[in-house]
């Protein structure tokens, strides 16, 4: 559980909140900038992350996102954690 | 060896692991005299496993699994807080999902959830935030796990929640830090280590001075890593290395993600929201003193404890282990899983018996899943 994931910040989505969009392996998540914002917001966006339980924890290069990336598949931590981006969607409608 | 994984570089690999076979043979490293290289990290543990690291370095370097799996060293007693939590009718209580199957003395969430509980299995401390604004006539408790990995991300949720004024959410801290365990390993007398692979994602929140004492009190290399195999067949030859050349020292391998100081923002947020508690009690470690978080008084309103009057909150706790089962010594690189007498039989990672079988980064998990060491191999 302490990995994390590379994903790419497409959009600023809430500024004051400090939150973004990030696609992660073809999914979209909103997730927190606070740890990576320390400059303009709007800098942020295409720029590499890793992404641990919805926080951007740090910023990587293209290349170590897809290397990370195909490691994290190897260790089948990147499934699990889709599936659990899956399941959280799925809590906040009370689904899971 | 089950499932395990083709290196992506495998020429890299080849050419490493051809080094720290020289540099094991220069230490007269043997089997019956190894050089014991302890990998805090479970995700470590496990990608030492997925790609048989364990069997394909020179026979003289033996693995020793840390404590750095945060689902492994929950004690039982903090399952049954949870349960306890989760059961009280106004309550959605949130998890990640790997909590789940751990086992409690009267039942797990998963079983908790069966019986009716609401415990919903949450990606991120986000999402339970999100679920409380959206269900004010509801108490909802996020289970904060984890290492200091996993810390900022409550914290920076508790801050959030006090700057909406959201008075429905709470955290059941359960935040550890990596050193004390290790302080610990290194005073026990049974205990021989040679050098440590330190934690890359844990390192990027909190830099690498930290571990400052190890070099300095203890005379041991340590070296931060990624968790790419090449990662770590590098980082266990910066090892070698320091040991070959009389060296104790901090090196950084995973410097492309980890600052030397650690994160800022991450830093503050969590030196805003926590405070170390007196003592925290391990699984298989015991109570270690200042090892882990509690929320400050300033935050109490989303104090799980505080609010519901459990945990270290109430009067009198008592913390019990399962009978017959030997993750104590599992934990502490004393004994190895398959030794453990319920490995494989009364405790397997469908019906676990002990956290260690529980999350794929449990030595006993890897063990089970991937075929043991060499010992096991033959
Ligand atoms: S096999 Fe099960 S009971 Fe034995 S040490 Fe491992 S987790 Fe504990």
């Amino acid at each position: 559980m302490c990995l994390g994931i590379p994903g790419q910040i497409i959009a600023v989505t809430d500024p004051a909140r400090l939150m973004g969009m990030a696609e992660v392996s073809g999914v979209r998540r909103e997730v927190s900038l606070a740890c990576i914002a320390t400059g303009p917001l709007e800098d942020l966006v295409g720029q590499w992350a890793l992404i641990h339980v919805g926080f951007a924890m740090a910023l990587i290069d293209e290349d170590e996102a897809a290397k990370t990336l195909e490691a994290l598949r190897g260790l089948g931590e990147a499934q699990e954690t889709l599936a659990a981006m899956a399941e959280g969607a799925a809590a906040l409608e009370g689904r899971a | 060896m089950r499932h395990t994984q083709e290196f992506r570089d495998p020429q890299a690999a080849r050419a490493l692991l051809a080094r720290i076979a020289e540099s094991a043979e220069a230490l007269g490293a043997t089997p019956e005299n190894p050089v014991r290289i302890m990998e805090i990290c479970g995700g470590h543990t496990h990608a030492i496993f997925r790609y048989g690291l364990d069997k394909l370095t020179h026979p003289g370097i033996e693995f020793i699994h840390g404590p750095g799996c945060p689902v492994c060293v929950l004690p039982m007693a903090r399952v049954d807080e949870c349960v306890q939590i989760a059961e009280d009718p106004r309550v959605i209580f949130t998890t990640f999902g790997d909590a789940m199957r751990v086992p409690g003395t009267r039942k797990s969430l998963m079983q908790a959830k069966a019986d009716g509980a609401d415990i919903r299995m949450v990606y991120s401390p986000l999402d339970a935030l999100e679920i409380a604004r959206r269900n004010p006539g509801r108490e909802v408790v996020f289970f904060g796990l984890g290492f200091e990995t996993t810390t900022p991300s409550t914290a920076l949720s508790i801050q959030q929640a006090a700057a909406e004024g959201l008075r429905n959410f709470s955290v059941f801290c359960n935040h550890i830090t990596v050193p004390p365990p290790i302080k610990v390993l290194l005073d026990d007398p049974h205990m021989r280590l040679d050098g440590f692979v330190g934690p890359g994602h844990v390192s990027m929140v909190i830099g690498i001075h930290p571990y400052d004492f190890i070099p300095r009190d203890h005379g041991k290399p340590i070296v931060v890593a990624g968790f790419e195999p090449l990662d770590l067949l590098q980082s266990v030859l910066m090892v070698l290395r320091q040991i070959c050349e009389g060296r104790a020292e901090v090196e950084n391998q995973y410097a492309r993600v980890v600052p030397e100081h650690g994160n800022p923002v991450s830093l503050a947020a969590i030196a805003d929201v926590y405070e170390p508690r007196p003592s925290f009690a391990w699984r298989g470690l015991g109570e270690i003193d200042e090892s882990g978080l509690q929320i400050r008084p300033a935050y109490a309103d989303y104090d799980a404890e505080v609010k519901f009057g459990i945990g270290y909150a109430a009067e009198s706790r008592h913390v019990e282990e399962p009978e017959g089962c030997a993750c104590g010594a599992v934990m502490t690189g004393r004994m190895k899983p398959v030794a453990c007498p319920q490995f494989g039989r009364g405790c397997t990672p469908e019906m676990p018996l002990g956290a260690l079988m529980v999350s794929s980064e449990g030595v006993c998990a890897a063990y089970y899943q991937y075929g043991g060491a060499r010992a096991e191999a033959g």
